[in-house]
């Protein structure tokens, strides 16, 4: 019976130490980046022809249709999901728990431990050792340490016998803690993106102008009702003067709940637009095939109030006061004059430089047509100082929002300032010890300093010898040397 | 006057610097050392100027076209940290800035002549890789206060790799007794593949015409040389190419006779590639992973999606936490973690350059 027990407890004892051994943890880094690596080359959750040609620039094309079920059935072709990458993740924390577990209480005892004044030869033994002789007074050499000690925030504790006088301080204990926060959080990591994936969701949303919806998708299939609507008022896409390079890319959205607009935000690319936990990004944008949308006019007669209209094609309307009209004849969503020829054509079908042909009839004068660009105003100042702004096309394009829900989003941000702060302590701050030993030495007075640290010796040498230097200004100052 | 100018002078001080640091490695000779440094500094002033010159340009081309953006707004934006060659720039001042601060703390110039090399082949690197060198306007993705913390952080990480790199490669030639050793051969691969890729984009510059240039990168690395089409000519290249690495792998080891007589210790250098890889690490984990992260979030509603570069970024992380466990935990010291130092910034390389030209991902701005 006991001896049953007894190779329980061996085996137990086993597991524990192989799953918080570093070896496991270096195997599983080395796993995890080889497949990380595959996972960079094959493409993800790609069309299978894409990896098919990709594998047959290795395996040649007869093999590679083989090769890649193969590589299929073992998960490699949406790898970051398969059982056994999620799997080593798993071990990952596992180790990283069982390992920070194991080593825990080791530390503890090192932080708890009260630390004691040293003897001359256990000082001796110290990595950092400093010696030196004054003439001097006891007293006066353990207040000049004292004082410059307090100075850089050392707490100091004394052991007193005849004739000698032990100081001993530390500082940054609490820093060995470090190293087990950093681990912590990359536990709390794994934690906030399982709530992510259980509790949250990702989906995507197309709007059209003026559109509105109250669910997401996940997949066509797979609608997400998000417990109120989602309008969007217009899409546009700014650009960069004489450039076709995009500046912005905006959507105005308007949150409808019990038929009331409750909330509206224009929102950007970084910019996006919360409402109830749920988050709706600027993602992508497009033309509506086939549709036709309203002409959007900024007209402003001669000293007069700026005035918008909303027309459609082949529509007709006045400038205020003047007699003059004007009637929507074309539309191109992007104009250009042809290098060579020096004719108007359209560039591209999405809408990078949207005109409007406008033909005018003027009182006492002849027709004549002229086109107004969207991106360049000026295109519109008429004669006699009216002008006709081409403000908008709309209604023929949609706005593409990525929809997410996130609850385990506070897990990542509260675990990313743990590991940023961990990281930090752990590298840059130390747990120092200091020893001072000061005996009357005949008329001088016998000093050593000796030190030792967790971390950055040089840190430490640098200052003991700061402090010694201060120290023995100091003394000798105030020994009337 | 223009940024250019600057840089260019930074560009011809650190190539000098270079030479000198060498020459100094050679002569030992004090003057030459402090020519060395002085150079150097000379460099990265006029370099510091140039990077201020052309945020205030960029500054002012933001602010143009986009009259509503506030000033610290217009400051964050102009950020000279858009593109592939604003952030190679970028590396080459951390690396000398980093270089500076170690040869003052100890007290060393010898580094320099490892350190310098790295920043040539960079500066090197944007002349033969045909990057535009023109302020360009800010894509909507990259407008967030985001984009110089997460690029400031992760380059100057990405620069103390780059110093344990040159820490540590100095210290596996000097503790090799024997070209028979394990680490001096993989070393002498790594040096090697090093100087025959760059060599081969050099070649790929002279044999293309200026507008090719422009697209080196993507659509003729290497095809002069080793991807020639022509199955002769590459297999020379390779042959060439093969016989260049036996040559460092034969000849390399006299870096050690050089780097005895002077009053570089391997264990200075262990402790610098060290103390580089110490300072690195959290300035990547903080900068590249976990700002990068957040910004996802905010800019795609996902912090994490195993995109090229992400999982790039964790495998460097992984390799640096491989060094820092390896050495405090189970007490390697040495070759073995030199070795870990030099795979990580093979690893930085690739997360850094590898992932923006060879693979595509979200992270794609880099490759202009």
């Amino acid at each position: 019976m006991e001896e049953k027990e007894k190779k329980k407890k061996d085996i137990f004892e086993s597991v524990w130490k192989f799953l918080a051994s570093v070896k496991l943890a270096i195997f599983i880094f080395i796993v995890l980046s080889i497949s990380s690596i595959i996972g960079t080359i094959v493409e993800q959750q790609a069309e299978p022809a894409k990896n098919i040609a990709l594998l047959a620039k290795f395996f040649g094309d007869s093999a590679a249709p083989t090769v890649y079920n193969v590589f299929a059935k073992l998960g490699f072709m949406d790898m970051y999901r398969s059982w056994w990458f999620i799997g080593l993740l798993l071990l990952f924390s596992i180790n990283l728990i069982v390992c920070s577990l194991d080593r825990f209480p080791k530390t503890w005892r090192l932080i708890k431990k009260p630390q004691k004044p040293l003897s001359g030869n256990a000082l001796n033994s110290l990595p950092i050792k400093k010696e030196l002789t004054f003439k001097s007074s006891l007293n006066i050499a353990k207040d000049e340490f004292l004082n410059i000690l307090h100075a850089s925030g050392y707490r100091v504790f004394e052991a007193s016998e005849s004739g000698s006088v032990r100081l001993y301080t530390q500082k940054g204990k609490y820093a060995r803690l470090a190293v087990y926060a950093v681990h912590l959080s990359i536990i709390l990591i794994f934690i906030g993106a399982i709530i992510g994936a259980r509790f949250g969701f990702g989906g995507y949303l197309n709007l059209r102008e003026g559109g509105a919806s109250n669910t997401a998708y996940k997949s066509p299939a797979e609608p997400i009702p998000l417990g109120f609507t989602i309008k969007c008022n217009w899409y546009d896409t700014l650009y960069y003067e004489g450039i076709d390079t995009p500046r912005e890319f905006q959507s105005e959205l308007v949150i409808i709940e019990d038929g009331k607009e409750v909330l509206k935000k224009v929102i950007e690319v970084n910019d996006p637009l919360t409402y109830k936990g749920i988050t709706f990004f600027q993602a992508s944008y497009g033309m509506i095939p086939d549709a036709t949308g309203y002409f959007v006019l900024d007209i402003t007669p001669d000293n007069g109030p700026e005035k918008r209209l909303w027309l459609k094609s082949g529509e007709t309307f006045e400038i205020p006061g003047t007699g003059i009209k004007g009637t929507i004849i074309d539309f191109s969503p992007a104009l250009t004059r042809d290098g060579n020829t020096g004719a108007l054509t359209t560039y591209s079908e999405s809408m990078v430089n949207p005109a409007v042909a406008i033909e005018f009839d003027w009182p006492g004068k002849e027709k004549f047509t002229g086109w107004i660009l969207k991106r360049y105003p000026e295109t519109g100042m008429l004669p006699g100082g009216h002008s006709v702004k081409f403000a908008d096309y709309w209604g023929v394009e949609y706005t593409g929002l990525q929809v997410s829900k996130d609850p385990g989003i506070w897990f990542i941000y509260i675990a990313s300032i743990i590991m940023a702060a961990g990281l930090y302590i752990c590298f840059f701050i130390s747990h120092k010890k200091i020893w001072i030993n000061i005996a009357d030495d005949k008329k001088s007075v016998r000093i050593v300093v000796g030190g030792s640290t967790s971390r950055n010796r040089l840190n430490l040498e640098n200052e003991i010898e700061k402090i010694v230097s201060h120290a023995a200004q100091a003394i000798e100052g105030r020994s009337g040397k | 006057m223009s940024s250019s100018v600057f840089f260019d002078i930074s560009a011809g001080a650190y190539f000098a610097a270079m030479v000198t640091y060498i020459a100094y490695l050679v002569f030992r000779n004090k003057t030459i050392g402090l020519m060395a440094s002085a150079i150097t500094i000379f460099g990265f002033v006029s370099q510091s100027a140039a990077l201020i010159i052309r945020w205030i340009n960029s500054y002012h081309f933001w602010a143009a076209s986009n009259p509503a953006s506030g000033v610290v707004e217009s400051i964050l934006r102009a950020a000279p940290l858009r593109n592939l060659y604003e952030s190679l720039i970028f590396f080459v001042w951390s690396l000398i800035l980093i270089h500076l601060l170690i040869e003052f703390k100890y007290k060393n110039r010898s580094l320099g002549a490892f350190v310098t090399p790295l920043a040539a082949l960079a500066l090197l690197f944007i002349d033969i890789s045909g990057t535009s060198k023109e302020i360009q306007p800010l894509i909507p993705a990259l407008q967030s206060n985001w984009l110089l913390f997460h690029v400031l952080l992760s380059f100057l990480g990405y620069a103390a790799f780059g110093v344990s790199f040159g820490a540590a490669a100095a210290y596996i030639v000097m503790v090799t007794d024997s070209r028979k050793e394990k680490t001096y051969i993989f070393w002498s691969i790594i040096i090697g593949i090093f100087l025959v890729v760059l060599i081969g984009m050099g070649i790929d510059f002279l044999s293309l015409s200026a507008v090719q240039r422009a697209e080196l990168i993507q659509s003729h690395f290497l095809k002069t040389t080793l991807r020639s089409s022509s199955g002769g000519v590459a297999a020379v290249s390779w042959i060439v190419s093969i016989v260049f690495i036996f040559a460092i792998w034969q000849f390399g080891l006299r870096l050690k006779n050089i780097l005895a007589g002077l009053n570089l210790t391997p264990t200075m250098l262990d402790e610098i590639a060290y103390k580089s890889i110490a300072v690195g690490f959290p300035l990547f984990t903080i900068g590249g992973l976990i700002m990068g992260a957040i910004w996802a979030n905010s800019a795609w509603g996902k912090y994490w999606t195993w995109d090229p570069k992400e999982t790039w970024s964790l495998i460097t992380w992984f390799v640096y936490a491989l060094y820092l466990h390896a050495r405090f935990v189970r007490g390697w010291r040495g070759k073995r973690v030199a070795i870990l130092a030099v795979i990580g910034f093979v690893a930085v390389i690739f997360t850094y350059l590898g992932v923006n030209l060879v693979l595509s991902g979200l992270h794609a701005y880099g490759s202009g």
